[in-house]
């Protein structure tokens, strides 16, 4: 799912800078998950508005808030609040923020800031493990992503900078080609090692990004 | 030719020595320390925004060395340059007469002057080790001809004290696949991981040029062991230039010792004297 947290309160303050009244949209999936955008962070929010002598004419949890489809069927139900707000504050992902940008002409203040894809430790602990780059290497590297969890990317082995199999840039953590070794070991190949991994193919990481299935 | 790669070849012992560009525009100094440098070693490299930090692009203190007579390793990272960008510095290198290269990976920029900055790595070292060794097959990267080819003398780098050291000496391996001629190593103190490096090193060919630092006292070991990624100092040597009554003249001891242990064991030394120059001539008799 997608990571999101809360912007600022300061930086969100300059964006409503001029707008009085506003109709809140959050999103049922992920940024409910991340604590960032489901019924409980709307209602905070709204009390907020209200010290900032804000109003708030509506609001609505859009179950996905990144199905663009979904987003204007449930927008189209609130019309009323909506026409009647300055501006909608969306405390989803960057997609959804589109989604309802996308859906109407009005201004969207985007209130959250999106981290990464993450795969879930426990609910409130996330991890990074995919970086989508659209050429994946996971067969060779034991299914540990060097691309995302090598701070580098590098694709044919640690660098100079490893230490005891500490990273680098964080010697509080594994370096992730000791990790990909020591899988790759136990299941007794060579994987990644056996060849020199050649340039990664950028271009298959299509830009703008879009798929039909 | 390269002078580096006929004295390696012909089996001579070289010595190597580094300068950082400036941080700002007027190489006067680097040059005149180039100068002093120059009759001591064979090469000098010239280091890449080092440690992440920014100074002027290193070709030009490279070229300049090269039209005084002097002979620069060009040292290139991928932090900060796509594969076009590299490539391109490449043939410029060519271009300017420069043909020893050192490619490396870099150092994070977290660690540097511009943490803000967006990291590249395109490419990494094994990667750019190929693209020389493409360029000098007269093609770039997608496979498109060259007008004329360069003529390089790639280097790579090494860690022989890294720890797990059979993961790191898989990279090696790589590094010397993908057409490394010869390989400078970090910063090491001690013979034990050396002689290990050595051995398992020698059936690829690469001459090995090993990386001597001099300390100048305990405070500076505990300075590279906290900030310079690979660099492990011994706490038993901290301890002795701690008590030591010239902390200098055992750094300069140190030194020597491990330009024999290179003499018996290496095919050549990278002397790393961080403003110390004019003790080059005792740490090499
Ligand atoms: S290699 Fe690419 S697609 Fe595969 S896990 Fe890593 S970032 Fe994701
Ligand atoms: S230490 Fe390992 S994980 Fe960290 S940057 Fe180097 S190769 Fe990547």
């Amino acid at each position: 799912m997608i990571i999101s947290r809360q912007k600022d309160k300061r930086e969100l303050l300059h964006h409503l800078d001029g707008k009085h009244k506003l109709f809140l949209v959050g999103c049922g999936a992920c940024a409910t998950a991340c604590k960032a955008g489901g019924e409980d962070e709307l209602f905070q929010m709204q009390e907020w508005l209200a010290l900032h002598q804000r109003e708030v004419t509506g609001s609505l949890v859009i179950e996905e808030a990144c199905h663009i489809m979904r987003a204007a069927r449930d927008l189209r139900q609130h019309r009323v609040a909506v026409e009647e707000a300055d501006a909608l504050l969306v405390l989803t992902c960057g997609a959804g923020v589109q989604s309802i940008s996308s859906n109407t002409e009005k201004r969207v203040i985007g209130a959250l800031d999106s981290l990464f894809l993450g795969n879930v430790r426990r609910l409130g602990q996330y991890e990074e493990k995919c970086s989508l780059c659209g050429d994946c290497i996971l067969n060779e590297t034991a299914g540990i992503c060097p691309v995302t969890t090598c701070a580098k990317g590098l694709l044919n082995g640690p660098c100079g900078g490893m230490e005891e199999g500490r990273c680098e840039a964080d010697r509080e953590r594994d370096c992730a080609w000791l990790l990909i070794y020591q899988r790759l070991t136990r299941q007794g190949r060579r994987g990644v090692f056996a060849r020199v991994v050649p340039n990664k193919d950028w271009s298959r990481r299509h830009q703008p990004g879009k798929h039909r299935v | 030719m390269s002078q580096l790669s006929e004295k390696l070849a012909a089996g001579e012992f070289v010595v190597t020595a580094e300068i950082a560009p400036p941080k700002g525009v007027s190489l006067e100094q680097e040059l005149s320390l180039a100068q002093t440098l120059a009759p001591l070693v064979t090469a000098i490299n010239v280091t890449d925004n080092q440690g992440a930090n920014l100074r002027m692009a290193p070709l030009a203190a490279a070229a300049l060395l090269r039209q005084r007579g002097i002979e620069p390793i060009l040292q290139m990272t991928c932090r900060d340059r796509n594969r076009m960008a590299l490539q391109s510095d490449l043939l410029a290198a060519a271009a300017l007469g420069i043909e020893n290269l050192l490619l490396l990976s870099g150092d994070h920029p977290r660690f540097g002057d511009h943490p803000q900055a967006r990291p590249v790595f395109d490419l990494d070292s094994v990667q750019l080790l190929q693209a020389a060794r493409t360029l000098m097959a007269g093609e770039d990267l997608s496979g498109r001809p060259l007008q004329s080819s360069p003529v390089f003398f790639a280097g790579a780098a090494v860690a022989p004290e890294a720890e797990p050291f059979e993961l790191m000496m898989q990279k090696v391996h790589k590094k010397a696949a993908s057409g490394a001629r010869f390989f400078q190593t970090q910063a090491g103190f001690r013979e034990a991981p050396l002689l290990r490096f050595m051995e398992e090193a020698k059936p690829l060919g690469v001459p090995v040029i090993l990386g001597v630092l001099l300390l100048k006292n305990a405070r500076m070991a505990r300075y590279l062991n906290d900030h310079i990624p690979g660099v492990r100092v011994p706490e038993e040597i901290i301890a002795r230039l701690e008590s030591a009554a010239d902390p200098l003249a055992l750094g300069i001891e140190l030194a020597r010792d491990l330009v024999a242990l290179a003499r018996r064991h290496c095919q050549g030394v990278h002397l790393m004297t961080l403003g110390c120059e004019d003790r080059i001539p005792r740490i090499l008799c």
